[in-house]
């Protein structure tokens, strides 16, 4: 049977794109507003499976070459990093920081060190959950 | 006044469910099942959005953009089952 998926995929092309900007947004609004890490690693999931299911796997590797499994040891990393990086200033392990800095673009605004850790659940949860849907879906 | 307007959307929503479970309980054939699980997440969402006014809260306003966007993906996911056999191809046979 010949099938034609062009509804599907021309819809993906758009959508793909509203949910990751919507990650982003539930990813930087974790300090304030609910949302966070965990949260916006599944929606960044989400969009790559939407494009899983409109395309397939050789096509999705070619446009975003990322190994999952060094994203997982990268996120790992950077929760480490912010953990060790409290010892280098002589406070306990995973002491955070924050300041206010005045950004070119963005006028006053406040840079705290949890978004790096932040960072790091994101890259491991988004690592986590592609790996475990690509192995299971590349398995014949 | 707002207030029993709200309740009164939030009892008939409630009944659009019901009446979509009994949809997804006898429906006679998969498709049917699967799109009254769609309205139902789409529902959802709805009672989402009149719980979160009741409350007086902006909180669960994210809730329902992403009931919508795993609806959408769920339902994708299943149909595609259905049309192909597999969700995720190794390779597309166009």
């Amino acid at each position: 049977m010949n099938t034609n998926d062009l509804i599907l995929q021309t819809v993906t092309k758009i959508v793909s794109f509203i949910i990751l900007l919507f990650s982003l947004h539930i990813f930087f609004a974790g300090h304030y507003n609910p949302g966070g890490g965990f949260v916006g690693g599944l929606l960044t999931s989400g969009a790559i499976v939407l494009l899983l299911l409109a395309y397939d796997i050789k096509t999705v590797a070619n446009s975003l070459p990322v190994d999952y499994r060094i994203m997982i040891a990268v996120g790992l990393l950077f929760a480490i990093g912010t953990g060790v990086g409290a010892l280098i200033f002589d406070v306990p392990f995973l002491t955070h920081a924050f300041g206010y800095f005045t950004l070119p673009l963005l006028g006053k605004t406040s840079l705290h060190t949890a978004v790096l850790f932040d960072i790091g659940v994101y890259l491991v949860v988004v690592g986590a959950t592609m790996t475990i849907i690509q192995t299971i879906g590349e398995s014949e | 006044m707002l207030d029993i307007v709200l309740k009164i959307a939030l009892i008939g929503f409630s009944l659009s469910s019901v009446i979509i479970l009994i949809r997804v309980i006898k429906g006679p054939s998969t498709p049917d099942r699967i799109v009254a699980l769609d309205a139902m997440g789409i529902n959802l969402a709805a009672i989402t959005g009149i719980t979160s006014m009741i409350f007086h809260t902006k909180a669960f306003l994210d809730v329902i953009l992403l009931f919508g966007i795993l609806s959408f993906i769920g339902t994708v996911a299943f149909s595609k089952f259905l049309q192909k056999g597999e969700i995720i191809e190794y390779e597309r046979r166009s």
